[in-house]
């Protein structure tokens, strides 16, 4: 039992991590819905009441509440992960990787976040903050704008062979690219 | 109820997001700079499981738990919007590392200031929801 306790502690395996995402996805399917988790955030508008005015969240969101009880469920998720699964090691990133992101001001890892972005302190500087509030503006933008994000497109979509899903993909990586070489070297 | 089972799966979905490291800022830097085989590994095997998967639900015409065909929805044709949308995504995920998955997973995690994250997502999605008829598609 300890040992399967130790197990489950360690860093899962890429192969073992991509083997159950996978099998979420076919989950959804065999529950009749399809796996896609940005598709919450044009629901949370609607919720909020933004049917109102605009017509691209005039939409009946009952039929998203599982969407939204599986994101309750992911927040539930991470939690028990830290909680209870983790030994606490810092993320085991390759060591090029700790050098280029050195060289850009970011200490090694000690955790799973860089207390550089993600701690209260950096989320209330100014830079810090506007990092935080950029970022997830072009991820929620950028998402429904390509009809999708990593699940939808990513893993939902390529598993189906669609070449959208295919050209989305290429897109989140000429973005990822210009940002990590080109903008990044820039603000920090 | 009827919801539980959706739950059950979205705290799987969560706990592999961390257990896997898929959440962690440093990971999809790395990615972006190709110098680990992990994030790749991860989207790699879940992606040849699901075409594999996919093209067997096809070929024997699976159905879902309620008897319905399980049915795939073709996305509708365009190059316009998946490359500058996706590439959009794709700065805001570079920078913040996280997509919209892991963002509350590292809300749940402990990370509370990935909240402002997810919050301004939520802020992109309406922002593309208010100006979507000018934008090429």
């Amino acid at each position: 039992m300890q040992s399967v306790i130790e197990f489950i502690q360690q860093p899962w395996s890429w192969w073992f991590s991509g083997a159950i995402i996978s099998s979420i996805m076919f989950i959804l399917l065999f529950f009749g819905k399809s796996f896609g988790f940005s598709a919450n955030l044009r629901t949370i508008c609607t919720v909020a009441g933004a049917g109102k005015k605009v017509p691209f969240f005039n939409f009946n969101w009952k039929t998203q509440i599982w969407n939204l009880v599986f994101l309750v469920g992911a927040i539930i998720g991470g939690f028990i992960a830290n909680q209870f699964l983790s030994n606490g090691e810092a993320v085991q990133i390759s060591q090029s990787t700790i050098s280029d992101l050195s060289a850009l001001g970011f200490a090694a890892p000690t955790s799973v976040q860089p207390e550089e972005l993600f701690s209260w302190e950096a989320a209330f500087s100014v830079k810090g903050f506007l990092i935080l509030a950029l970022g997830g503006l072009m991820v929620g933008f950028g998402a429904r704008y390509a009809g999708g994000c990593t699940s939808g497109h990513a893993i939902s979509g390529i598993s189906d062979l669609q070449i959208p899903s295919i050209i989305a993909v290429v897109g989140f990586f000429i973005g990822g690219l210009i940002m990590t070489f080109g903008i990044l070297p820039l603000i920090f | 109820m009827k919801f539980i089972k959706f739950l059950v799966v979205g705290i799987v979905f969560g706990i592999v997001m961390a257990k896997s490291e898929a959440l962690s800022w440093y990971r999809i830097q790395e990615m972006f700079r190709f110098q680990s085989f992990h994030m790749y590994g991860i989207i790699g095997t879940a992606v040849t499981l699901g075409v594999i998967g996919v093209a067997l639900i096809k070929k024997f015409k699976l159905r879902d738990f309620e008897g319905n065909p399980i049915q795939f929805h073709p996305k509708e044709k365009s190059v316009a919007r998946y490359l500058i949308g996706g590439s959009i995504f794709g700065l805001g995920w570079a920078l913040s590392g996280a997509c919209p998955g892991p963002m509350v997973v590292n809300i749940g995690y402990g990370y509370l200031t990935m909240a402002v994250v997810f919050l301004f997502a939520t802020l992109g999605t309406f922002l593309y929801g208010v100006i979507k008829d000018k934008l090429p598609h």
